[in-house]
């Protein structure tokens, strides 16, 4: 099986879901007897794809153009088609980020193919493959499979591998290959302006050792309180997941997951949170991790270390509570 | 402008969800908006109230997803599109995309929107790939909308609190993220004034799409546990007494 990764770079620097996503293919590519090649896309890209030539790969194809200098949707979609077109892969990968969503099922689309996104591992079966994604905010899990002749194109969500078992070249260097990319102006219709962030982030969570957060299950701003309080007696920050900071119960730089910030504190307590895949990115890597749901088959009780089911408006203040009793004693 | 908002109906969050193979048991579950579409439908309310023009509410799905259509409409939408469809649960994201890409086609719209993704199978294409039948610009994970002249300012959203402004002309599709605005609620007055709009109803077949899938869901089941969770039980007090117990002398966290 011939598999090409599009990995994915901002100014000249890695996001480094790419390299999970090289090792998925590196690890199908073992398994199928195929091979893996991977794409660089860019402006002044060079460095990183000679980086990449040190991986295990057959090849490194180098996509530059300077309308490739800044992501634009239209851009990406030409370009790597051009590149598709001439490298005929079986199977296109990419990590699944925000920017991936936001062109892949286009470009896929364009070849008449589907694309499976966000998918956390993958299965091969005699040549047969089937990626498991989750359905449901986290509640299901489900098996696809691609229908029709390939090229089949699937994303990875962050975390589905592990980038430190990304395996070296075993005699040197892969090639790194050029790309002729055609691409004029015109054929690009939106017009990227510069990044920016809000007012400077006034809570760095990702410093936190502890971190108590809150999901729906609070309920109503009125109740933050009482979370609060927790917080204090456990000498921890206060965070929250989307939904959350998307009412304005609580500032969005308090936000946890990917479209928040990322943490690995020594004790992450999620209160009311169920777990839905884009808050446990963000918080997955804790230490200990306790989860409080009256919701016994909430995804959260997945990764936690110590689960309670139970309504959290009866644990906050009886664990409050307990914790300052335990300092006073 | 005229705005066409792609609604989609979901098993309502607190449903309890009864396996069926590659779907789930519909008997005895309650259905509501897809919660992130509820923010695309609020900011096309706000763009009409804006510069005017109509509202047109597309959903797919069967007979149930007109309930979810007529809270569009008594939101404020002006009319609504049905693609009825008892075979929608099965379709993938481009067979879905497909028969919504033809419906829309028969529309004079500026602007079509649609939420992030679905709250049950979160594919999160559709937009993408409308736009990519459509032959339109797109963008995503929008949170702020200024048209004028022809053209759209539009803040999109990137990863780990970044953002960045971007240009698009019209017509374009758009996928708005989750806490773009503040979503009302029907009014007694929306509710009545909605049982007198129209809903067309339409299908696959009437539309001339075809079915081909690309992927397929073979099956769905409850995930297997990575980790090894100790459940801790009793009344609160006892509970916060273990935890406190567990986390001091056998995580040693606090």
């Amino acid at each position: 099986m011939k598999i090409l990764v599009i990995t994915e770079q901002r100014q000249g620097k890695w996001n480094s879901v790419s390299f999970e996503t090289l090792v998925a293919a590196q690890q199908l590519a073992a398994k199928t007897s195929g091979s893996v090649s991977a794409v660089v896309l860019g402006k002044g890209v060079a460095p990183l794809a000679a980086e990449l030539a040190a991986k295990n790969l057959a090849e490194v194809i180098l996509a530059e153009h300077d309308l490739l200098d800044a992501y634009t949707p239209d851009g990406y979609c030409v370009a790597l088609a051009q590149v598709l077109g001439s490298a005929k892969p079986d199977l296109v990968l990419f990590p699944h980020t925000y920017q991936v969503r936001d062109f892949a099922p286009k470009l896929a689309a364009g070849l008449n193919k589907g694309m499976i996104g966000d998918c956390i591992a993958v299965r091969e079966d005699a040549g047969k493959l089937t990626f498991v994604r989750q359905m449901f905010q986290g509640k299901t899990a489900a098996d696809v499979t691609f229908q029709g002749a390939g090229p089949w194109f699937a994303s990875f969500q962050t975390g589905a591998f592990r980038a430190d078992q990304l395996a070296a070249h075993p005699s040197g260097k892969a090639p790194v290959n050029s790309a002729a990319i055609d691409l004029k102006p015109e054929q690009i219709r939106t017009v990227p302006g510069e990044l920016f962030r809000e007012a400077k982030q006034a809570v760095d969570l990702t410093q936190a050792p502890i971190i108590v957060a809150v999901g729906r299950g609070i309920k109503a701003p009125e109740n933050i309180a009482q979370a609060e309080s927790l917080a204090k007696a456990l000498g921890g920050e206060l965070a929250a997941s989307r939904p959350i900071c998307d009412e304005g119960w609580l500032p969005m730089e308090r936000q946890i997951g990917s479209s928040g910030q990322t943490v690995a504190p020594k004790l992450y307590l999620a209160l009311g949170i169920s777990g839905a895949i884009q808050h446990v990115v963000g918080m997955k890597g804790s230490r200990t991790i306790v989860a409080v749901n009256k919701d016994q088959n909430a995804p959260i009780f997945e990764i936690a270390d110590y689960g309670v089911v139970a309504d959290i408006f009866e644990i906050m203040p009886a664990l409050t509570e307990a914790l300052e009793k335990s300092k006073a004693s | 402008m005229n705005i066409i908002v792609c609604i989609k109906q979901v098993p309502a969050k607190d449903a309890p969800l009864a396996i069926s193979g590659n779907w789930i048991k519909e008997s005895d579950i309650g259905f509501e908006m897809n919660e992130p579409d509820s923010y695309a439908l609020e900011e096309a309310l706000r763009l009409k109230e804006k510069h005017g023009g109509e509202v047109i509410a597309l959903s797919m799905g069967p007979e149930r997803v007109k309930q979810t259509i007529k809270e569009a409409l008594a939101k404020g939408a002006d009319r609504a599109i049905h693609v009825a469809d008892d075979n929608f649960h099965q379709l993938d994201p481009l067979g879905s995309a497909r028969a919504l890409a033809a419906a829309i086609q028969k529309e004079k719209c500026d602007l079509v929107l649609t939420g992030l993704q679905s709250d049950d199978h979160g594919f999160g294409q559709t937009g993408v790939l409308l736009a990519g039948l459509l032959n339109l610009p797109h963008a995503t994970l929008i949170m702020s909308i200024e048209a004028a002249e022809g053209k759209m300012k539009l803040k999109r959203e990137l990863e780990a609190g970044w953002f960045q402004w971007i240009e698009c002309p019209l017509p374009a599709v758009l996928s708005i993220q989750s806490g773009i605005n503040k979503v009302r609620y029907a009014t007694l007055k929306g509710i009545m004034a909605a049982k007198k709009k129209e809903i067309a109803t339409v299908t696959r077949e009437s539309l001339g799409v075809s079915a081909e899938a690309t992927q397929r869901v073979e099956k769905i089941y409850v995930p297997v546990k990575s980790k090894q969770t100790e459940f801790l039980t009793g009344s609160a007090k006892e509970v916060a007494a273990k935890l406190v117990e567990k986390l001091k002398f056998e995580a040693r966290v606090i």
